[in-house]
């Protein structure tokens, strides 16, 4: 059926293209020449990284192109044959797929591909296959992989934790000086947090604009006004970013105008994004004039513990704080509060085959939320990156089925 | 007299209903979905327009539904079969029902309230168990007709279990079967059974259970079989592979009394 809708671009998205271009040309372009590079998990120590005098690059953005480009389905095989299992992370079996063909996103741009790492850093407060992902190229590179191991199904954050994974990043501080060459400056690391903390700040407020109705901005394109959130933070020009950004999406407030025109419905996205199917979803749900205003996904980037004056105790709540690495009972109140606050109609789960850290469906949580909030869910199958776990016509008509159940009311 | 009409392009059968504005059906065909949906649509309508002699003009309106609910130009308006079925289903029973439709390429469990209004639904994931296309697969293992399969099951004497989630390892199953001389008519009830318990898996079933589509319309021991693993009855739908269009074409009679629905 022919597209009847069209996506509303942001002004400010043109701004955000120059901002992540000089980003990956800093990274990978002639002028990276001589720098030292960390890979850094999308949710690891990146302040410290900066601090220390570090290019960060952090591979599951990398991940997230491939899936975008759909070069993902294509690349994965590749991994599988090398002993990757087709059931684990599509983003790790996509980049080393990638990795051995030779081919990326970033060629497109002119640049060489994901730049070779002096050290690979990551945190397990994700899942074990960043660890997995980053010793795949310790080995191949020869270079250190080191990290924090983070405990996952996190009741209560509480002082136990929170020392205990700040004395694992403050752990870091020796060896990646050693790898740097720069000795720690503590007043530049508290810098860098503060730097964080701002654009954590405005990320949340760009991602509450959506508690507005109409919503000015959708899931699909929070996914990709995201980029500066995951791998700028700690720098000026993700704060700078998202204050326009958010000038923009007040000016839409103000003017009343909607993501989606005539917004009938409003859902909760749980789960991972499908990157190859995003503009397919997202103008499926404008022409069911459906607005999906809220996600654990995005909100997965707001690191409100972050305190330059308890650097390492900041961080590591910080990052512990997170949806992924909680239990059931701080998920489930989680997203109470967000049905609350975003005026929820109904919550959709999508069950990534290829990633069960980040698909709460499994567990009877969607049920269980149902009897609380009222509101109905629906599950999806399908994955980030791997195509081959999607069906196209099933997922539309799920969506479609639970949109004419909304309208039911 | 002014009619409606609904048509369910699946997987495999596109079905059309004409029905009355009360509900009664005075036309239906059936044909295979093929390759152009329009082109199968316009078949089943002129098809059944000559033989019942009904001039398109008497049909105010129309709704389409299934796979192919995208492709037929001259619908008024689409559904999905999850409304559909479930619509069509509770016309005949009017109570809290769980409607369970087994179609050719996937399943699916739909409740419906007191008021025939849905509460919650579920599609099978992305396999083939538990589907027509399983039963068809097995069928083929067997060298046999579809339309074999149900007479077949009812004279199987002895328990087989086919347990694999995977319609390709369930159908190496039935291969070890038939190695080790099991009986085929035992064999057919296996996988009849395996379709029981996938379906069984994918939800509660709460109040009446209902069941549509083709693959109980052929098959209505395989509904049966459902109803005992459940401990209860499982009803047949009247005219169950014709559910989803029966739903669509009633859904168009109420949206054409009620327009701005």
């Amino acid at each position: 059926m022919a597209q009847s809708v069209e996506l509303k671009n942001f002004a400010a998205s043109k701004k955000m293209r120059d901002v992540m271009g000089r980003y990956f040309m800093e990274l990978m372009g002639p002028e990276a020449s001589g720098k030292k590079i960390a890979w850094c998990t999308s949710v690891g120590p990146a302040e410290l990284l900066r601090a220390l005098g570090f290019e960060v690059y952090f591979p599951e953005n990398h991940g997230a192109m491939l899936g975008a480009t759909r070069m993902a389905t294509d690349l994965i095989p590749l991994a599988n044959a090398r002993g990757f299992s087709p059931e684990i992370c599509s983003y790790l079996t996509s980049d080393i797929g990638s990795y051995l063909k030779g081919e990326s996103p970033f060629n497109k741009m002119k640049l060489p591909g994901p730049p070779k790492a002096d050290v690979l850093v990551f945190n397990t407060n994700q899942c074990r296959d960043v660890k997995d992902w980053f010793g795949f190229y310790a080995r191949e590179w020869d270079v250190p992989c080191i990290g924090i191991h983070t405990p996952l199904a996190i009741s209560e954050v509480d002082d136990i934790i929170v020392e205990s994974v700040a004395r694992q990043i403050e752990s870091l501080v020796q060896p990646l000086e050693k790898i740097s060459g720069n000795k720690l400056d503590m007043d530049k690391l508290r810098e860098v947090i503060a730097l964080s903390a701002k654009c954590t700040e405005r990320w949340k407020a760009v991602l509450e604009t959506a508690a507005n109705v109409p919503s000015p901005i959708t899931f699909f394109d929070g996914t990709i006004q995201m980029g500066p959130a995951v791998v700028l933070r700690g720098t000026q020009e993700a704060i700078d970013y998202y204050d326009i950004l958010l000038a923009e999406l007040n000016q839409r407030i103000a003017d009343g105008i909607g993501a989606v025109e005539g917004e009938k419905h409003r859902i909760y996205w749980e789960g991972m994004p499908i990157w190859g199917k995003l503009k397919n979803l997202a103008l499926q749900f404008m022409e069911l004039q459906t607005a999906v205003v809220a996600s654990t996904y995005c909100n997965s980037w707001v690191f409100e513990a972050l305190d330059p004056d308890k650097p390492f105790e900041g961080m590591a709540r910080a990052y512990s704080e997170l949806y992924i690495c909680r239990s059931d009972e701080p998920k489930e109140a989680y997203m109470e509060r967000m049905i609350e606050k975003f005026k929820i109609d109904g919550v959709l789960y999508h069950n990534a085959k290829t990633c069960p850290n980040n698909s709460n469906s499994r567990y009877c949580l969607p049920s269980r939320l149902q009897t609380k909030s009222g509101k109905p869910f629906v599950i999806i199958d399908g994955d980030l990156n791997d195509l081959r776990l999607y069906s196209e016509e099933q997922t539309r008509t799920n969506i479609e089925a639970f949109v004419e159940q909304l309208s039911e009311g | 007299m002014e009619y409606y009409c609904g048509i369910d392009i699946g997987a495999s059968a596109a079905k059309l209903v004409v029905i009355e504005p009360s509900g009664v059906i005075v036309a239906r065909n059936i044909g295979r979905s093929g390759v152009d949906y329009a082109g199968t649509a316009e078949e089943l309508l002129s098809g059944v327009c000559a033989a019942e002699s009904l001039d398109r003009s008497q049909i105010v309106r129309s709704l389409s539904t299934g796979y192919g609910r995208d492709n037929v130009p001259w619908a008024d308006g689409k559904m999905t079969e999850i409304a559909c079925h479930g619509k069509g289903a509770y016309f005949h029973f009017h109570k809290q029902m769980t409607v369970i439709d087994i179609g050719a390429q996937d399943s699916k469990v739909i409740h419906l309230d007191q008021a025939g209004k849905r509460e919650s639904f579920k599609m099978n994931r992305k396999c083939a168990a538990g589907t027509g296309a399983f039963i068809e697969e097995i069928a083929y293992r067997l060298s046999l007709n579809v339309s074999e399969l149900n007479a077949l099951a009812q004279k199987s004497t002895k328990e087989v279990s086919i347990g694999s989630f995977c319609t390709v390892f369930a159908a190496t199953e039935v291969l070890e079967k038939i190695r080790a001389g099991v009986d085929v008519a035992d064999i057919v009830r296996g996988a009849f059974n395996s379709v029981v318990k996938r379906i069984m898996e994918m939800d509660r079933v709460d109040g009446l259970l209902v069941t549509t589509g083709g693959v109980v319309a052929h098959n209505p021991f395989l509904a049966k079989l459902l109803g005992q693993s459940l401990g209860t009855e499982a009803h047949v739908a009247p005219d169950a592979q014709y559910t989803g269009a029966f739903g669509a074409a009633l859904f168009a009679a109420e949206q054409a009394q009620k327009p701005d629905s």
